[in-house]
């Protein structure tokens, strides 16, 4: 394993830990309700009403499934372009720079 | 930061959407300036965009036991300057104001000033001064990143406060309330979305090596056979 690829691990691992250790530590007594609707139902129960309503708004599963799509897209377009780089460096070879890649 | 639909008073939320509409303008001016004058940004324009529309898509656990978004703004302010993502921050504002009932029309304006205009402005500064200060280009990248994360949700709070101030303790103790709520949730997401901005621009220094130093981030390398220094 090269270093540059220890490195990548390492700051993966440091991502996923990041978000599963307060996950674990917790053991289930957090709703890890949004900060958003938070502030919301905070706003609501201090007597204010909002004065305009969302034109659409979809059901719970649908609205999960429209998020999806959201990170779906993004990480399409994403891997996309990262590949076609990716791609046409190794379709370049006399390219020097990067030094340390695989 | 999404301010829910009707959810800022109508003054305050006019007043938000003059104030965030000349960037957004300014900005749409920016990407097709850049994609004219130079098509060969339009792969990482794509994927600037792309970062963000991921980002900001997913919830995310914290310490707090609530849960929040990051914002994914940053990595385009850092490559193509601010402006650029006020347009971008804004689609992705206007997306989820329509399709998922998160954040609004009427709030718009706020969300897109705080998300797509102060953001990444705090990024991008945050990103030139690590850099001016001696530090690398991945340092400078986790700093900025961050820093258009959580610097989005302190605007947010911002927002709240000035449109509904404490009955007691003021503005100052409403931010601090909203703070409370926002800010503290945010800071591992901050974290954890400067780390993922290193990991893009890990494989861009490699991959991109041509468009990062032609936008300045990185020097050229003395070509091989060149004089040594």
């Amino acid at each position: 394993m090269t270093r540059r690829t220890l490195v990548t691990a390492l700051l993966v691992l440091a991502v996923v830990a990041l978000f599963a250790v307060p996950l674990l530590l917790d053991g289930g007594t957090s709703e890890y309700g949004g900060t958003d609707a938070a502030v919301t139902e905070e706003l609501e129960a201090d007597g204010y009403t909002p004065w305009v309503d969302s034109l659409f708004s979809p059901a719970g599963e649908v609205e999960s499934g429209l998020f999806a799509l959201q990170a779906a897209l993004g990480a399409g377009v994403l891997g996309y372009v990262l590949g076609l780089l990716r791609g046409r460096r190794s379709a370049t070879p006399a390219v020097a720079a990067g030094a340390g890649d695989r | 930061m999404h301010i829910a639909e009707g959810f800022l008073p109508a003054e305050h939320a006019l007043g938000w959407t003059i104030a965030a509409a000349p960037f957004v303008v300014h900005g749409a001016r920016a990407v097709v300036k850049e994609v004219r004058e130079n098509p060969e940004s339009t792969l990482l324009l794509g994927a600037a965009g792309a970062f963000t529309f991921v980002l900001s898509a997913i919830k995310l656990p914290s310490v707090t036991g609530s849960s929040s978004h990051p914002t994914g703004t940053g990595p385009g302010a850092i490559l193509f300057r601010p402006p650029v993502m006020a347009l971008l921050g804004t689609v992705v504002l206007l997306f989820q104001a329509l399709l998922l009932a998160h954040g609004g029309l009427t709030t718009l304006g706020a969300n897109a000033f705080a998300f797509a205009v102060v953001g990444p402005w705090a990024g991008y500064a945050a990103y030139r001064l690590t850099r001016g200060a001696g530090a690398g280009l991945l340092p400078a990248v986790f700093a900025g990143v961050a820093l258009a994360d959580l610097a989005t949700y302190v605007t947010t709070s911002l927002q709240l406060a000035l449109a509904f101030p404490d009955a007691e303790s003021g503005l100052a103790g409403a931010l601090l309330k909203f703070l409370g709520v926002f800010a503290v949730t945010q800071v591992p997401l901050a974290i954890g979305e400067g780390l993922l901005g290193v990991l893009l621009f890990r494989v861009l220094t490699v991959n991109a090596r041509p468009e990062l130093e032609r936008l300045g981030l990185l020097k050229p390398v003395p070509v091989a056979a060149g004089g040594a220094a």
